[in-house]
């Protein structure tokens, strides 16, 4: 497990009861979730969920399958709406806005199962991530006015620089379905990021991948944060890569957080232990 | 009194829809698909019935038996034919194939027996009456109308016990919740898919005859208007519920026939239609129906 | 690799521009040389109507990405509002030309406003549910169409629905009369106009596919749920998609009502919007250039094979069906591309090859049936 490459951080307790990294610690946080939760019939899929994430904090948020890791991510989106509890993103209440407004008060994501556009373009896609940062209307599309080639120009140059992330200049023109699995993975990233969050939720981002594509996916997460200076939460099972990279983790099982704290902190949690190799009891 | 007389009618013809609603709603239930076709075998089934005892003599229920055989087979060669290689393709696609199999049986139909109106025999008629009047002629209840709704009832609860208490009707069910998982229990899918098929043509047959009993002006187009309604009726009830086909059949008949008497002859089927749109937009899955929402 | 694409891309539209154009030239000049024949005369007009009916449609099916079964009944508002407009405005308007034109924009702005209208209900839902309530909208504008009544009087115009118990005044005409529709209409549609037409509605298509609203249109196709994770508001590019699709076919409608004698509200039935679907699948999803051929091609075939105009529909619904099995299903598609490989080859006139690979097909493709 490398461990080398986990910014040398303190991390200190906020309010919430969280840990986040000093570096942000007089800062308020970038995400707030106080008791939230989701009922969907009779079943508590989520309840509960507490925690804060600092404004440049990569987190993990593990559990093991079923958890309600992804149900998190999509009440954090709207995909669904919470049945209680509060989301603030920078201290701003999620309350009334849908999966689009959140997207434009700063939260972007990828999917666990793969969500591109895929039979535009690669480049179309990351435009489609620039979309509300491209400023022209229809009119102006389908007359070709002036506004048309001054911002397509500009989106075309800001789309090729997001893709230099991932050194993925070279396939703009490619049909994002017929990229290979970790170039769709990494496409589904680019395109996030070009909506300028301020929060990056990544759904299982290495699932699929060799140790080395893993391995360069950690350094491009980090290297994402430092450049952007933006939040990440990820769900990940490769734990080499959630060790290898978060400074807060957060571990659910049966919608509940059953631990917080830093890697270390989880690692040698016995509740953890417990819900990842059972309790001898369950089958 | 006119009022009932005209609940009743609205009762008999929604008791057609609900069993033309029941194909719809089976195989919607279960191959998720829209079978535009469907309203084309009931035509289909109205002209084997029509053919069987006014050209070769055959005793009424003889000519519903074979018409019934006829729609079964039918029904089960289209699916095989145009559905199932598209089982992975996308829902347009099938809709498609669908509409364009629908445009086949009305032109194959009218190539083989022409446009020209067929009438249809009166076959529900007892010392030459075609119906009872009650109240010195005040409610007039066809015989038809009346054959009409008991055909109706028999057919929910047989089909209701069918799907609860059969082996076949509980694979059915299993199929229309997750088709991988049932074939994973050892139930073959396509098999059910075949049965459902051949279920929902074979209704289709005795909704073709009834329909014909109460309107009996035969064309190749007989079919295509009360599939639509009958399809509308399943939306209206929750698609993929038999109790849903029924309560929207029903619902449907009443408000077209009062709509009918009461509003407009012309704008009857506009209203009918705009109910529709109102209840899709109140309630996007039916009054019985449950939503299913796509896992992100 | 990029350059390359769009480049492709832009060539395929501008291969269509010089389609149209060259056909129409061509067209003209056989026109001027009366070397064509009056029935293929008569249908130009028509021709163009559907064409720009199809590409209408391949918005809302191909790059939208939903199935309007209800298409013809825009196409009816347009006919029915544009008539109203022509002949209304004949008196102040003598240029029949202008007068087209204004017509056609009455019958786009109309149909525009209906699709707005039946869009705020209808694009909430999706996929079956979208098409079976546009197929529900297109019979309720046939019905109301159909019981409505428009006069013209010296008081300007009156409409009455359902009855007609309209007194008009002096020098008054009854214009739509109800299920009669609109008789005597002065054909002012020309093949020229509709051929702009066509170019408008390629214009109109390509610039907004290649744009900003467009690329969200096609993200909504593509998958709605990421679409809205990255900022993109279903409902208004849907909306989008869906107006401009029906102000195309309110104008088609326009054009060719203005090419008729008379325009009746059963014209534009469920069998109409059927049958431009016809033209959109069989030219491809998508794929404008193909709608076009489509369109031009079925629509004068009929005229063609007169003699087998009773098969007509049924070979359509033949054909409809193999090409969405021919397209869709994966082992009829693989069978296809090798028999147009084989077929290649064998133009190509690679002998060896050829024979080795038709050896391979014939095996192949035999046991597949």
């Amino acid at each position: 497990m490398s461990q080398t490459n986990r910014p040398a951080t303190k991390l200190v307790p906020v309010p919430s009861k969280n840990m986040i990294p000093e570096r942000d610690a007089d800062k308020s946080p970038i995400l707030e979730c106080q008791h939230l939760g989701i009922d969907f019939g009779g079943l508590t899929a989520v309840n509960e969920f507490t925690m804060a994430i600092g404004r440049t904090e990569i987190t993990g948020l593990i559990g093991p399958n079923g958890a309600g890791k992804t149900t998190v991510f999509n009440l954090l989106t709207k995909v669904y709406q919470p049945t209680r509890g509060t989301i603030l993103l920078d201290g701003v209440d999620t309350h009334n806005m849908n999966t689009v407004q959140v997207n434009k008060a700063g939260i972007a994501r990828t999917f666990q199962n793969i969500r591109l556009f895929s039979n535009l373009s690669v480049e179309d896609n990351v435009k489609l991530g620039l979309h509300n940062h491209i400023k022209y209307g229809a009119l102006s599309g389908v007359l070709r006015l002036p506004g048309y080639w001054r911002e397509e120009k500009i989106a075309h140059k800001r789309a090729m620089e997001l893709l230099s992330i991932f050194h993925m200049e070279d396939l703009a023109g490619a049909k994002a379905g017929s990229l290979p699995y970790g170039a769709q993975r990494r496409l589904e990233i680019v395109r996030a990021l070009a909506t300028n969050p301020s929060l990056l939720l990544l759904d299982e981002p290495a699932a699929g991948m060799n140790p080395s594509e893993t391995a360069e996916l950690m350094e491009n997460i980090v290297k994402i944060r430092d450049t952007f200076q933006i939040a990440v939460l990820l769900i990940e099972h490769d734990m080499s890569l959630v060790m290898g990279i978060c400074e807060g983790i957060c571990v659910l099982n049966f919608g509940q957080i059953i631990a917080k704290g830093t890697p270390e902190e989880i690692q040698n949690n016995p509740e953890v232990i417990k819900a990842y190799l059972g309790s001898g009891k369950e089958e | 009194m006119s009022f009932l007389n005209h609940l009743i009618n609205g009762i008999s013809l929604g008791s057609v829809y609900a069993i033309i609603a029941l194909g719809y709603t089976m195989v919607y239930g279960i191959a998720k698909m829209l079978n535009f076709a469907h309203g084309d075998v009931i035509m289909v089934g109205a002209y084997v019935c029509f053919f069987a005892s006014s050209s070769f003599g055959l005793p009424p229920i003889l000519g519903v038996i074979l018409a019934m055989v006829v729609c079964t087979v039918l029904g089960v060669v289209i699916e095989r034919l145009a559905y199932k290689p598209l089982r992975q393709a996308t829902s347009l696609a099938v809709l498609i194939t669908a509409i364009g199999m629908s445009y086949f049986l009305q032109n194959a139909a009218q190539l083989l027996w022409t446009s020209n109106p067929k009438i249809f025999p009166t076959f529900f008629s007892f010392g030459g009456q075609t119906g009872v009047s009650l109240f010195d002629g005040g409610l007039n209840i066809s015989y038809a109308a009346l054959v009409t709704i008991i055909v109706c009832i028999v057919i929910m609860v047989a089909l209701t016990l069918f799907t609860s208490k059969t082996k076949m009707g509980k694979a059915m069910r299993a199929c229309s919740e997750d088709k991988a998982a049932a074939q994973l229990m050892g139930i073959n899918v396509n098999t059910t898919i075949s049965m459902t098929f051949a279920i929902g043509s074979c209704l289709a047959a005795v909704a073709g005859v009834l329909l014909c009993s109460a309107y009996p002006t035969l064309q190749p187009t007989t079919g295509s208007m009360p599939g639509i309604k009958a399809f509308t009726a399943a939306v209206f009830g929750g698609i993929g519920s038999i109790p849903g086909a029924l309560v929207g059949g029903l619902l449907l008949g009443i408000i077209e026939i009062l709509a009918k008497a009461y509003i407009s002859t012309q704008l009857s089927d506009a209203i009918v239609f705009a109910v529709l749109i109102i209840v899709l937009l109140v309630k996007p899955a039916g009054l019985l129906g449950k939503m299913i929402r796509e896992k992100v | 690799m990029k350059r390359l694409n769009i480049s492709r891309n832009t060539r395929s539209n501008f291969a269509t521009y010089a389609m149209v154009i060259i056909v129409f030239l061509v067209l003209q000049i056989l026109g001027q040389g009366g070397m064509l024949s009056s029935t293929l005369k008569g249908q130009l007009v028509p021709i163009c109507a559907y064409v720009v009916m199809a590409l209408s449609l391949n918005l809302t099916v191909g790059v939208l990405g939903e199935l309007s079964l209800g298409h013809a009944g825009f196409m009816s508002v347009g006919a029915f509002a544009g008539t109203v407009a022509a002949v209304s405005l004949q008196a102040s308007i003598p240029s029949a030309g202008v007068r087209l034109l204004v017509a056609l924009i009455v019958g786009a702005a109309c149909a525009a406003l209906a699709g707005f209208l039946i869009g705020i209900p209808v694009l909430r839902l999706n996929g079956d549910y979208l098409a079976i309530v546009t197929l529900a909208f297109g019979e309720i504008i046939k019905s109301i169409v159909n019981n409505l009544y428009i006069g013209m009087d010296g008081g300007g115009l009156h409409a009455r629905f359902l009855n007609n118990t309209m007194t008009l005044g002096e020098g008054g005409r009854m214009i739509l009369n109800g299920p009669m529709g609109i008789p005597g209409i002065t054909k002012i549609s020309t093949f020229t106009a509709g051929f702009l037409l066509i170019l408008v509605a390629l214009f109109i298509i390509f610039n907004l596919v290649n744009s900003r609203s467009g690329r969200a249109i096609m993200a909504v196709r593509d998958n709605r749920i990421a679409a809205e994770s990255v900022g993109i508001s279903i409902t208004k590019y849907k909306m989008m998609a869906f107006v401009i699709s029906a102000a195309l076919a309110g104008a088609a409608g326009a054009l060719f009502a203005q090419g008729q004698t008379t325009v009746i509200a059963t014209k534009f039935d469920f069998n109409t919007s059927i049958l431009i679907l016809v033209f959109v699948v069989l030219g491809g999803l998508g794929r404008m250039w193909g709608s076009i051929i489509a369109a031009a091609a079925l629509t004068i075939l009929p005229e063609a094979l007169r003699q087998f105009s009773e098969y007509r529909m049924l070979v359509y619904a033949i054909v409809l069906i193999l090409v969405m099995l021919a397209t869709n299903n994966p082992q009829i598609r693989g069978f296809f591309t090798r028999l147009s490989k084989w077929i290649k080859d064998l133009l190509l006139l690679r002998f060896r090859a050829a024979r080795k690979l038709a050896g391979e097909t014939d095996q192949k493709g035999g046991g597949e049936q």
